[in-house]
């Protein structure tokens, strides 16, 4: 594999973890700390969604996005070819 | 059968079992030693990862918290999930690519020093030692508590299970075992919240009764408690009560004390592949998030069953509140732990117990403050069952899995000792011509001796119990985090520049955390007073970890720019460590 591709596959990969570190900033000291008392006006049943994000929402979010991460980076590996054999 | 034979037929059959996995899976070379031939399922191994992580503090301490603090324990439950995104993105697939044993072979290797080796030696030391005096005391309280011995007896028979049991499987035997224990600990804690959760609400999945409403009314579940609470003069549950500063900067704290404690990092050197790396990380949040999820009912709940069991009838009147010989006998057993403490301030025969915000009415309802005195929050895992009237081996279930939990930290955290002592400081500094056969025998001891100090401290704690757990993370996310992310995602940073950098992280995090608990953990000598007015700027010591990480990075950062620029084939070898491809088998020095 070239010198390029491979720049062009790390540059690939820098711009997913930081999309998806921004959903994980925005979830979790977003949606859960700072915007809690706006969100807690919003009700999920039982639950103010500011309370239900910090308590649960934010937990399902975190291993959402780690199988997000985890298969687009195999699809980066097979696309720039930097698969282990 | 009554409570103690159903609790030694439980806990005695977990340990069986799980010795019985130790002795079938006995490391053989170093290879299986420290990182199980990098054989393991990433499934299983995201399990065994869930065990390794859930401590004591998980599965005892933690619905407790959110019981007394409510919506402010939120930073736990965050704090302690978030950080395996940071793993799975930021650090596990390259640390797995480079494919050495341990985290400091990492930082010797990509700062082309040993001196930056040792200092991550002894970072990884200090942080895994002060956790695993933690877990000591969390199994000689389990054990002592449960089997009705004294807290030293207690303890040392924990030890010597630790020891069977770590010391002959090593990374093999321990990962199989934590598998078992793994599913002993989620099975135990989660029992007992669907009973109560179908006994308040209907609704037998806990992280949905705790959004219903109450069974045979209209009312949600945290409504009744809010309103409860507030009626009893306790701070509303749902909403914020500490700073907003302090809450943001724990929470990080935490995650990146998570993504940089060396036992969880070792556990993605264990699976076949890169791509494996990134998978497990997820798979062991799931694992992790089925306990995490169901904490907050469990908090919950459990609080407003005690607020019923005390306060029975209308508040105010004057045969509202229990009465003394009508207590429970969960509540006599508790006692006499000296955990929780009543006492009839106003003579009436019954227990009142409410909060601050109740004072102006005291007088008319002839009460004479609260009179529950002592409500230690760790016993609300394990008298929750009791509360509840649960069965006996619902209680010895929980019995055994908080001793699963404790016990399967503590050998993960002994694993990354004993291979930083015997593979980083022997093998690769001082003693480079050891034989395999040697270096092994070597970990084992050093892991021998990591027991009898961490047993010697938990029998004498230094007055520490919570603040260890602070301290750990504190430092873990200060020193090492730091140094292994700059490591992977830039070239920039030299030896003298992470040397400096981890350095400054971890004095500046023991420096403000010893002004506020003393020096050396000495209370006399605090500096400061540990209480929101006292911290500066609001930050609480176990929050100063961010901020302790933050001036790593700067140093780093400026050290570097001032210093000899990183050598070529470093430049390659980062390059090296940033594609799957090549990924081979792990290199032993």
């Amino acid at each position: 594999m070239s010198e390029n591709s491979v720049s062009e596959y790390w540059k690939a990969n820098i711009r997913l973890v930081i999309g998806c570190l921004v959903v994980w900033t925005f979830v979790s000291y977003g949606c859960s700390i700072l915007f809690a008392d706006a969100l807690n006006n919003i009700r999920l049943g039982g639950y103010k969604l500011g309370f239900w994000f910090a308590q649960q929402g934010s937990i399902y979010t975190f291993v959402a996005l780690i199988f997000f991460y985890a298969s687009q980076m195999n699809k980066l590996d097979k696309k720039f070819n930097v698969e282990e054999k | 059968m009554d409570l103690k034979t159903m609790t030694y037929l439980v806990v005695g059959a977990t340990f069986a079992l799980y010795i019985f996995i130790a002795i079938k899976a006995r490391a053989a070379n170093t290879r299986e030693f420290y990182v199980a031939n990098k054989g393991i399922h990433p499934v299983l191994n995201g399990m065994a990862t869930g065990a390794d992580w859930m401590s004591a503090a998980s599965f005892i301490s933690m619905a407790g918290l959110i019981a007394f603090n409510g919506y402010d324990a939120s930073v736990y439950l965050m704090g302690w999930t978030g950080g395996y995104c940071l793993l799975a993105m930021l650090l596990a697939p390259y640390l797995r690519k480079h494919g050495k044993f341990t985290v400091p072979a990492f930082i010797g290797d990509r700062y082309y020093s040993n001196t930056a080796r040792l200092v991550a030696v002894f970072c990884l030391i200090v942080a895994s030692l002060t956790y695993v005096i933690g877990q000591m005391k969390g199994i000689g309280v389990a054990f002592s508590r449960f089997l009705e011995v004294d807290f030293s007896t207690g303890l040392i028979a924990g030890m010597a299970i630790v020891f069977i049991y770590a010391v002959l499987g090593g990374m093999k035997g321990v990962t199989y075992t934590q598998i078992a224990q793994y599913c002993v600990l989620i099975f135990a804690y989660t029992v007992p919240a669907v009973f109560i959760s179908l006994q308040l609400t209907g609704n037998p999945i806990p992280q949905l009764g705790l959004g219903s409403t109450m069974t045979g009314t209209d009312t949600y579940l945290l409504d009744k408690l809010d309103l409860v609470l507030k009626d009893l003069g306790f701070a509303q549950y749902t909403i914020q009560k500490g700073s907003t500063i302090n809450m943001v900067l724990l929470t990080l704290s935490l995650m990146i004390g998570t993504a940089g404690l060396p036992h969880v990092i070792t556990r993605f050197f264990t699976v076949p592949r890169v791509k494996d790396a990134r998978s497990s990380a997820g798979w062991a949040l799931v694992f992790i998030a089925a306990l995490y999820t169901t904490a907050p009912a469990v908090g919950a709940m459990a609080r407003l069953n005690l607020i019923d069991t005390i306060q029975t009838g209308e508040i105010g009147a004057a045969d509202g509140n229990l009465v003394i010989d009508e207590r429970p006998d969960w509540f006599k057993n508790w006692e006499t732990t000296g955990l929780l403490k009543f006492e009839d301030k106003n003579g009436d025969g019954r227990i009142q117990y409410y909060g601050k915000g109740l004072t102006d009415k005291e007088e008319a309802y002839g009460w004479k403050g609260n009179e529950m005195t002592k409500v230690d929050r760790d016993i609300m895992v394990l008298a929750n069952p009791e509360i509840a009237k649960l069965p006996n081996w619902v209680i010895a279930l929980v019995a055994a899995g908080g001793i699963a939990a404790a016990l399967s930290t503590a050998a993960g955290l002994l694993l990354a000792i004993s291979s930083a002592i015997s593979h980083d400081v022997l093998k690769s500094t001082f003693t480079p011509n050891m034989t395999d056969k040697q270096e092994l025998l070597a970990g084992r001891i050093a892991m021998a001796g990591a027991i009898m100090v961490a047993g010697y401290l938990g029998l004498n704690p230094p007055g520490f119990a919570a603040q260890v757990v602070a301290l750990a993370f504190g430092l873990a996310a200060s020193s090492l985090f730091p140094a292994l992310l700059l490591g992977i995602f830039s070239k920039r940073i030299n030896k003298a520049g992470a040397i400096a950098g981890m350095l400054t992280g971890i004095g500046t995090t023991l420096v403000y955390i010893f002004m506020y608990k003393g020096w050396f953990f000495v209370k006399s000598t605090a500096m400061m007073a540990d209480t929101p007015e006292g911290w500066i700027m609001g930050i609480s010591p176990g929050a100063f970890g961010a901020v302790g990480a933050l001036f790593n990075f700067i140093v780093a950062y400026v050290v570097s720019g001032m210093t000899e620029e990183t050598p070529e084939h470093i430049k390659e070898m980062v390059d090296h460590i940033r594609v799957p491809a090549g990924a081979g088998e792990a290199v032993d020095h």
